[in-house]
């Protein structure tokens, strides 16, 4: 019984050591080819591009946000722009499908602002659905190059 | 109460069963959970949370993941090495897709920046990446489960 038990024991030590907990992680696709703006067929801009400004304080937190140049107060208020925008259909030939999103960002602003910004912008979640709003993300070239 | 009296080295056989059924329970447990999957998840990185940050189902074909840290450091393969430097990685990864038959517009960049990064190197990464023709990008963030 002694070696059995010996060996149960070493498979489990190696499994605990060997775990590894890691936390649960998603992607926001986003597809930009260099050019897109010259490369884009016209029949698939028909409906304009919304652009949402996020300007930064000096050290990197948000000082505004602005929608095809109206100011916004928060990312809850531009979701429900978007969805006034696009409607609550999100199929896909749906006014959501075409609508693209053009982040304009000021170079020190910090990341987790343009992630709140893009899941404003990309959906919301309705009983613990996810329903999608615009896909198609894209940003403006960055301003300062060090 | 009279007591039985031991008589010396009793036999002493212990019922083990219920500790063995309990170890294999614990590594069938260990077994199931284990994940040897390579996600290059890199503890100096925090990632920025969202609601719907779902993890992705199946596996993405050629990821490149490059993580940008809250000092502008990016971490590629382990290393910790400059923006700027980052060109010449890229050109290699890129050589390495053309080797392998593969176009680098199929490769997906995963972009795992810290929230606390700046846009504007995020957008640098991207850019260096757009040169070297790759154009499919995965911005990862944490999923938060809450409100």
């Amino acid at each position: 019984m002694t070696p059995m038990i010996d060996i149960v024991f070493q498979l489990m030590a190696f499994f605990i050591m060997s775990l590894k907990i890691v936390q649960a992680e998603g992607d926001f696709d986003v597809r930009m080819p260099l050019g897109a703006a010259a490369a884009a067929a016209p029949d698939d801009q028909l409906v304009p591009p919304v652009r949402v400004r996020l300007s930064s304080n000096p050290d990197g937190s948000l000082a505004g946000i602005k929608m095809n140049d109206s100011p916004v107060s928060d990312f809850e208020e531009l979701r429900k722009k978007v969805i006034n925008l696009v409607g609550n259909d999100s199929g896909p030939n749906s006014i959501a499908d075409k609508t693209e999103v053009e982040l304009d960002c000021d170079y020190d602003l910090r990341y987790e602002n343009v992630v709140r910004a893009i899941t404003s912008v990309s959906g919301k979640v309705q009983g613990g659905e996810i329903v999608e709003l615009i896909k198609k993300i894209k940003f403006t070239p960055p301003k300062k190059i060090n | 109460m009279a007591r039985k009296k031991s008589r010396g080295p009793a036999n002493t056989d212990i019922d083990m069963t219920p500790m063995i059924d309990m170890t294999f329970q614990l590594i069938a447990f260990f077994m199931f959970v284990i994940n040897f999957t390579e996600a290059e998840q890199d503890e100096r990185i925090q990632l920025p949370s969202s609601q719907l940050a779902k993890p992705t189902e199946g596996t993405i074909e050629t990821p490149i993941t490059l993580q940008l840290t809250n000092s502008g450091l990016v971490v590629y393969a382990g290393e910790l090495v400059k923006v700027s430097d980052l060109r010449g990685y890229l050109e290699r990864e890129k050589t390495a897709m053309i080797d392998a038959d593969k176009e680098p517009t199929s490769a997906t960049v995963i972009v795992r920046a810290d929230g606390r990064a700046k846009t504007g190197e995020v957008q640098d990464i991207i850019k260096l990446c757009q040169e070297k023709g790759f154009e499919r990008f995965a911005l990862r963030a944490k999923y938060d489960e809450g409100h």
